[in-house]
């Protein structure tokens, strides 16, 4: 009731104020996160992200002293949610651009509408393969995962690795098309793959591949599959005798804190990439982890620091178009050269991400990610 | 490298006969049905985990799991079955019952714990592992394989060799005829369901530390491979459960080792077919499933 009551008066209020000079309103922008239900983690940290921008960018604001201001709806991580979220957001807020959703499914059904209407959407966290097919105006600056597999190979590679075997859960298509990366990769980090195992996402037991791979002494063995059976693969290998001559790589299914939580030490000395991690040494990233600290009083995760990126690149696009308008800020934004929280950005042809400068590798040490030395 | 995949099979497969031993029992003597059986396996590996967590050694905390466990089979059991055993009921509604039973109570373990992955203290047992002749096996590897010997021993020497036992195989084989020459048949019972969660039990905390891997649905994708090795065993033979699981092992890992991994259920499964379209009682089974 209250509610409806605010959204009257304010409305009133907005039908009395004389109207303001165009110049000086504030550029309406919007953003679809996951703010409720089971996702909720990831859409709350991106918001936390693009509010903390907000904040520094309104400080000299864009197009010579305009302000931006942000609309966040809440998708509660549906299809349908995500849908409605955008109407409401292009049709009564009028938005210029958007971002978000969070989810790449959230993603597939939403940005047909955002793309049909000509406004420029940019998903900060969705990385399945297909989401900028969706249309000409539809970006992201969440790299997938095809970009960072091979940064890490080149790192196993560079550590005087030659030799490779791959292990991967085949009762998985996100453990499966990473595995299909990974043989990629490989063979361009100059790697020569010298076994190919399978397993099933809820084996224990993974004792006759290992036995097998042991025989052929390859320099490193890279796994795609989700965290826990990782896990289960670590453990095995140490009881069969790998030591810290193997090199284990990982995909983005073990770029979890729950590796060293469930593999214990076993997990030491595995690398894994990844496109952002809270302790990268350059002052544009130490300068977002201090404010996001002060801010919040806790440390961003990568979906809050793919966000903060996100809301500078679209502020910039804004200043370099000119005017607040849909179809210039997606010009605009197809020349992007950012480097924030998340280093070197532009985007490719294809409007992904087109530098993977910003990967790091990632090595576990004592219980907990490192970057690779 | 064959002797090292042998090896591997022979630990795998005693982790599937220590698994199936007191699924064996439940099945071929009390007839029923029983698929709470791998929520035993489970409680077994919590209850270790909360036991040694507080700083019980294992030795002490595999004893305290097996017993509690088995006392939770047998409160499980009074719970759910009497008041079908009583009315005569079939084997299907027994089924019913305890799928309907165990998946609440996986889901409910779930709820309050969550479906995370706890592994048992690091420390617990010595993480070396012993070297000969080319192959490894490490300290929880043996204490499985002993394990499982000594409980088969044991099983047998109380089925076969003692009066208990007598009453027992009477029982499995006519319950009211037992009834009538004096056996208490529900004390009995009660006392299988003891000693079967018990197994359960201790397999779980074994299982557990060798696999590292503790949470909630641990039981149930035990429960397949359960299915086929009493099955293919014989009902309610211990020493063909003991055969039948070795064998599962020993294909699964020799199928991964020099066929193709992504095959190993596809060949183990199929000899499983296999064996009962030639002896539909299982390998070492007598009667057609004694009617359970």
């Amino acid at each position: 009731m209250l509610k409806r009551r605010t959204l009257a008066a304010a409305a009133l209020a907005a039908l009395l104020l004389p109207m303001a000079a165009s110049a000086a309103d504030p550029v309406p922008l919007g953003a679809v996160e996951v703010l409720t239900g089971p996702t909720a983690a990831y859409g709350t940290a991106a918001k936390a992200g693009l509010d903390l921008a907000l904040e520094a960018i309104n400080g000299k604001g864009v197009l010579g002293g305009r302000k931006l201001s942000l609309t966040v709806e809440d998708s509660a991580g549906t299809k349908d949610g995500a849908i409605n979220a955008m109407r409401k957001l292009i049709g009564r807020d009028k938005v210029v651009a958007l971002i978000g959703p969070t989810l790449s499914n959230e993603m597939f059904a939403a940005g047909p509408v955002a793309n049909a209407r000509g406004i420029p959407t940019i998903g900060t966290s969705t990385t399945a393969n297909g989401i900028t097919d969706i249309g000409p105006f539809i970006f992201r600056t969440a790299m997938p995962e095809a970009d960072v597999i091979p940064v890490t190979m080149r790192k196993a590679a560079a550590r005087g690795a030659k030799t490779i075997a791959l292990m991967y859960a085949n009762d998985d298509a996100f453990s499966k098309s990473g595995f299909e990366v990974m043989q990629k990769a490989a063979a361009t980090a100059g790697l020569q793959i010298v076994a190919t195992e399978s397993f099933a996402s809820k084996d224990t037991d993974f004792s006759a591949q290992l036995t097998k791979i042991k025989a052929l002494k390859p320099d490193a063995i890279g796994i795609s599959a989700l965290v826990e059976p990782v896990s289960g693969v670590l453990l095995q290998a140490r009881q069969l005798g790998f030591g810290a001559e193997t090199q284990f790589v990982g995909g983005n299914g073990s770029n979890s804190p729950k590796l060293a939580a469930i593999a214990g030490a076993a997990a030491e000395g595995m690398l894994v990439g990844s496109p952002w991690f809270v302790a990268k040494p350059d002052a544009a990233n130490q300068a977002f982890v201090a404010a996001f600290q002060s801010k919040y009083g806790k440390a961003p995760d990568q979906f809050a620091a793919q966000a903060y990126d996100t809301l500078f690149i679209l502020a910039e696009a804004i200043d370099r178009a000119g005017e607040a308008d849909p179809a210039k800020i997606r010009d605009a934004l197809t020349k992007t050269e950012h480097t924030g929280a998340l280093g070197p950005f532009r985007f490719g042809e294809n409007r992904s991400p087109a530098a993977t400068e910003g990967v790091v590798v990632l090595e576990l040490h004592d219980g907990a990610f490192r970057i690779a030395p | 490298m064959l002797a090292q995949q042998l090896l591997n099979g022979l630990l795998l497969g005693a982790t599937y006969a220590l698994f199936a031993l007191g699924f064996t029992l439940m099945f071929g003597v009390l007839r029923v049905v029983n698929l709470t059986y791998g929520f035993y396996f489970t409680a077994g590996a919590f209850l270790a985990l909360w036991l040694t967590q507080a700083g019980a050694p294992l030795f002490l905390a595999l004893p305290a799991a097996a017993i509690a466990s088995g006392l939770i089979a047998t409160l499980l059991d009074w719970l759910l079955l009497t008041r079908l055993r009583r009315a005569g009921a079939d084997e299907l509604a027994s089924l019913m019952v305890t799928l309907g039973a165990v998946l609440a109570l996986y889901a409910g373990m779930t709820a309050w714990l969550g479906p995370d992955i706890r592994r048992l203290p690091p420390g617990l047992i010595a993480a070396g592992a012993l070297e000969a002749f080319g192959l490894r096996i490490t300290l929880a590897q043996i204490l499985i394989l002993a394990a499982c010997a000594l409980l088969v021993g044991l099983l047998l020497w109380l089925m076969r060799g003692t009066r208990l036992g007598l009453a027992i195989r009477a029982m499995a084989e006519r319950p009211d005829t037992a009834a009538l020459m004096g056996i208490a048949t529900a004390r009995l019972a009660a006392l299988v369901s003891f000693v079967s969660g018990a197994l359960a039990g201790a397999g779980g905390v074994l299982i557990g530390l060798n696999f590292n891997a503790i949470h909630p649905y641990m039981g149930e994708s035990m429960m397949l491979r359960g299915f086929v090795v009493i099955v293919v065993g014989g009902l309610g033979n211990i020493f063909g459960a003991l055969v039948a699981g070795l064998l599962l092992g020993i294909i699964e890992v020799l199928t991964a080792g020099y066929i193709s991994s992504g095959l190993k259920e596809a060949v183990a499964f199929a000899l499983l077919v296999l064996v009962l379209w030639t002896r539909p009682a299982g390998l070492f089974g007598t009667t057609l499933a004694r009617k359970a």
